[in-house]
């Protein structure tokens, strides 16, 4: 039976035989995947979440971070969706990310306001592309490799803001929110040939 | 007088000496959602943060609260920060904290090297 240690290394050593057609084919199915409604429904719709919220400012300025977040991701896609250095099929899942991201976007927006908020406006895609110096970017991987960096990081931030909600239906939120930019790190990863992590309860640590 | 040199001696071995590529592998993985070391992101850019007055890296759009906060950052007033920033500067806007002392001093001295470059 082999140990962890040994099936990472065998996983390391036939890489090329295991990891990247199983990649291709994970890559070739998501593009065509869509959104689900009740995803992009997450909080727009949820009237007892609402009013369930005691209304606290310090929930609404987390949310206005994460909206903060969300734009940025947004905005990140974009970026490498028009850089002509993506190529289908990744091209595909680049965009699908981003309709994921704009349905969190959208969903934070709504609650933000129904909370007595206002929501943090977008940037130009310039501001984003100079704090994300997307001159550096020269190829697929170069993107994929940012992609991952800020869905890990987006996955963190939102695990590590749980504790910080007054209400605890918008702390589960934001667990939602975390198990999508973990799905995201999870393909982006697999996409670039990344060994899984080996130890458990990585994120969020 | 065994006793008190035995206590030197496991203090010694129990004390955290701060890593900063440690820090560093934090920061990648846990502060990189929001801040870099040299932009203005969703949070203030890092670079040049110890030593500096609360609220005043250059071009970012501070809340109120970091604005009026009369904190210098140093070693200390960071790992108050980062272990609960609501408590340090109330009405401030990053939910997020650190609970772990050794992570706080490892992401600390990260900062610290990277203040100095």
């Amino acid at each position: 039976m082999p140990t962890p240690l040994s099936l990472h290394k065998e996983m390391h050593m036939n890489h090329s035989n295991i990891v990247v057609p199983a990649r291709r084919r994970f890559l070739g199915t998501a593009g065509k995947a869509t959104l689900s409604a009740a995803a992009i429904a997450l909080l727009a719709g949820n009237e007892a979440l609402a009013q369930s919220a005691s209304g606290t400012m310090q929930d609404v300025g987390i949310l206005n971070v994460a909206l903060g977040l969300e734009h940025e991701a947004i905005n990140a896609y974009q970026l490498g969706a028009m850089s002509g250095l993506l190529q289908k099929p990744v091209l595909d899942v680049a965009v699908l990310f981003q309709s994921h991201h704009k349905g969190h976007r959208d969903a934070l927006i709504a609650t933000i306001r129904k909370l007595g908020g206002t929501p943090v406006a977008e940037k130009p895609l310039d501001d984003y592309a100079k704090a994300l110096r997307a001159d550096t970017l020269k190829s697929q991987a170069d993107i994929l490799e940012l992609a991952a960096r800020l869905e890990l990081g987006a996955t963190n931030a939102y695990l590590g803001v749980i504790p910080a909600f007054k209400d605890a239906g918008l702390a589960k939120v934001a667990g939602r929110l975390a198990a999508d930019e973990t799905m995201h790190w999870s393909i982006l990863s697999s996409a670039m040939g990344k060994p899984m992590p080996m130890a458990a309860l990585t994120f969020g640590a | 007088m065994r006793l008190f040199i035995a206590a030197l001696v496991l203090a010694a071995g129990t004390a955290h000496a701060a890593d900063a590529a440690r820090g560093k592998t934090l920061y990648e993985s846990r502060c990189i959602g929001c801040h870099s070391i040299d932009a203005n992101r969703v949070g203030p850019a890092h670079r040049g943060v110890l030593g500096r007055k609360a609220g005043t890296a250059k071009d970012y759009d501070y809340s109120p609260a970091l604005r009026a906060a009369a904190v210098v950052w140093d070693a200390r007033s960071l790992e108050h920060w980062l272990a609960d920033p609501e408590k340090l500067i109330p009405g401030q806007r990053m939910g997020y904290s650190v609970p772990d002392a050794g992570d706080r001093a490892d992401l600390v001295e990260y900062l610290r090297t990277e203040s100095t470059r």
